[in-house]
């Protein structure tokens, strides 16, 4: 059988190619982005001052608002052809599956991410005073927390009644420290304000949390 | 074991009646003229309201120590799958999350006397909020899974919860720092009277904690005992008639 | 009248516990009837 990582890469690879062909998903996600980002364009008025110093909260909840909807839909494909089953039972490592699973939504989320952000630089006329590496940093920190909790929570979510509202009610409060990292870093960088510490704090939890959930998915996987 | 039970009952009754006068009432008492110790003294700038004090941080001690205990029990839990264990993880989430609501309310019955304000993004608020959403969502978690599988999915995302609570302190620690607001709770040195009337209180509490998470836990029992002789009934008898 | 806040934070406190233990006590009264009416229809428990 195959190595571990060749398992994720075709995992991966596999996902990839499925949502490119139907681009089920992305259409519709991309759509809701777009609706979120109207909402609240009409919800908290661009043009006042106060908006542009929270523009980097409204950016997040949008965010996570469209990783929610794609997260919900993880699993789905697994479930209709019974892929969760055949997994149980065969020798490869769960982790392998739930790595290809974090890669692939991490990929989905970051182009939602990339459709949506010229939106909110137009719609709410901003610009960075700080380094945009470290903006593009913290998308990619900040993303990957709240896709790999996520994922491993949609996971769990398949086993419960009310599966759509199991996974942001679970994600959310684990995810607190990490999204006032995200919108306070995103806030100050936009302002031109140091934001190493919330980086750090940032890199750390997607190094606690990605390591306990690989060694735990395993259990979540054949819980029975 | 089960006559322990009232006798506990009855000196935590007395040690919590002990705790609310040292809280209430400052000066010496003594009772047939032996002497009990001092009660707390009324503070300088927020008067007797203070005294709430000894009652908001004691929950919130003893709320943690329970969480504490919920990670302690999942993680053996993980390790054994032992149901013992996953009891005790669902009984300090529930009385943890009880003593968790108290905070949450003593907190601006608290802040509104004294700031004038009901709600305030202090740290030890904010942080006790977080927590008391991380340990909700664990019993939402424990109501809305299947059967078989409740003990292990919920051990899981108990590891998950108390590992973030580092991460919430900090992040939010760092957020006050940056933008300060009243602070709850008093800093400086404490009077040694106030100290002596808030550890009796968490002593108090604790034995009273206690107390509930073992009525929960046989009441836990029970309940599994009896599902289980539904699940029997039904094996035994699938068709519900007597043959 | 700061003191009104003072009784309240206790009274609130000792609320909740009691509705809670309550909570306990009927829940448990509850499966104790239960037991007893699966006693009487034989079922090894």
């Amino acid at each position: 059988m195959s190595a571990p990582s060749g398992i994720t890469r075709v995992t991966l690879l596999k996902d990839l190619r499925l949502e490119w062909r139907s681009k089920d998903a992305i259409n519709s996600m991309l759509f809701f982005s777009l609706l979120v980002v109207v909402v609240f364009s009409f919800s908290f008025d661009p043009s006042a001052e106060e908006s542009r110093q929270i523009a980097g909260g409204l950016i997040w909840v949008a965010f996570l608002f469209a990783a929610v909807v794609a997260l919900n839909q993880t699993w789905a494909r697994e479930i209709r052809n019974q892929v969760l089953d055949a997994y149980r039972v065969s020798p490869a490592p769960a982790n392998s599956l739930f790595a290809a699973k974090v890669l692939g939504n991490f990929i989905f989320v970051t182009v939602l991410e990339a459709l949506m952000t010229p939106l909110f630089v137009v719609f709410y006329r901003l610009r960075a005073l700080g380094p945009v590496w470290q903006l593009l940093l913290v998308a990619g920190l900040g993303t990957w927390a709240l896709v790999v909790n996520g994922t491993f929570f949609a996971a769990m979510s398949l086993r419960t009644r009310s599966r759509e509202i199991m996974l942001p009610l679970l994600l959310f409060p684990i995810s607190i420290p990490a999204l006032l990292a995200m919108v306070q870093a995103t806030t100050a960088i936009l302002n031109g304000e140091g934001a190493r510490f919330w980086i750090v704090l940032l890199a750390t939890y997607d190094l606690v949390f990605t390591t306990v959930c690989l060694l735990l998915f395993e259990t979540v996987l054949s819980a029975e | 074991m089960k006559k322990l039970f009232p006798i506990f009952g009855a000196l935590t009754a007395i040690l919590l009646v002990y705790a609310l006068c040292m809280a209430l009432v400052p000066g010496r008492m003594s009772i047939f003229g032996i002497p009990l110790g001092e009660g707390a003294p009324t503070e300088q700038t927020m008067g007797d309201v203070q005294r709430i004090f000894y009652y908001h941080v004691p929950s919130a001690w003893t709320a943690f120590l329970l969480f504490f205990i919920n990670f302690g029990a999942s993680i053996y839990y993980l390790a054994t799958r032992k149901s013992a264990a996953d009891i005790v993880a669902l009984v300090c989430a529930e009385v943890g999350v009880v003593f968790c609501t108290v905070v949450l309310i003593t907190g601006p019955i608290w802040a509104r006397p004294v700031w004038g304000i009901w709600w305030t993004w202090d740290m030890r608020l904010t942080s006790t909020l977080v927590l008391w959403l991380i340990y909700v969502s664990y019993l939402f978690l424990r109501r809305f899974s299947a059967g078989g599988q409740t003990p292990l999915l919920a051990a899981a995302l108990a590891v998950l919860g108390a590992l973030c609570v580092p991460f919430v302190y900090f992040s939010i620690w760092f957020f006050r720092t940056q933008h300060p607001q009243p602070v709850m709770g008093g800093g400086g040195s404490i009077d040694p009277r106030m100290m002596h009337a808030l550890l009796i209180n968490w002593l108090a509490f604790s034995c009273f904690a206690f107390l509930v998470c073992w009525s929960r836990y046989r009441l836990e029992k029970l309940q599994r005992d009896v599902d289980e002789a539904h699940a029997l009934e039904s094996l035994l008898d699938p068709r519900g008639s007597t043959r | 009248m700061k003191n009104g806040y003072l009784f309240a934070a206790y009274a609130v406190t000792w609320i909740i516990h009691i509705a809670y233990l309550g909570t306990i006590v009927t829940r448990y009264s509850r499966l104790k009837q239960e037991i007893g009416a699966l006693k009487k229809t034989g079922v090894r428990s």
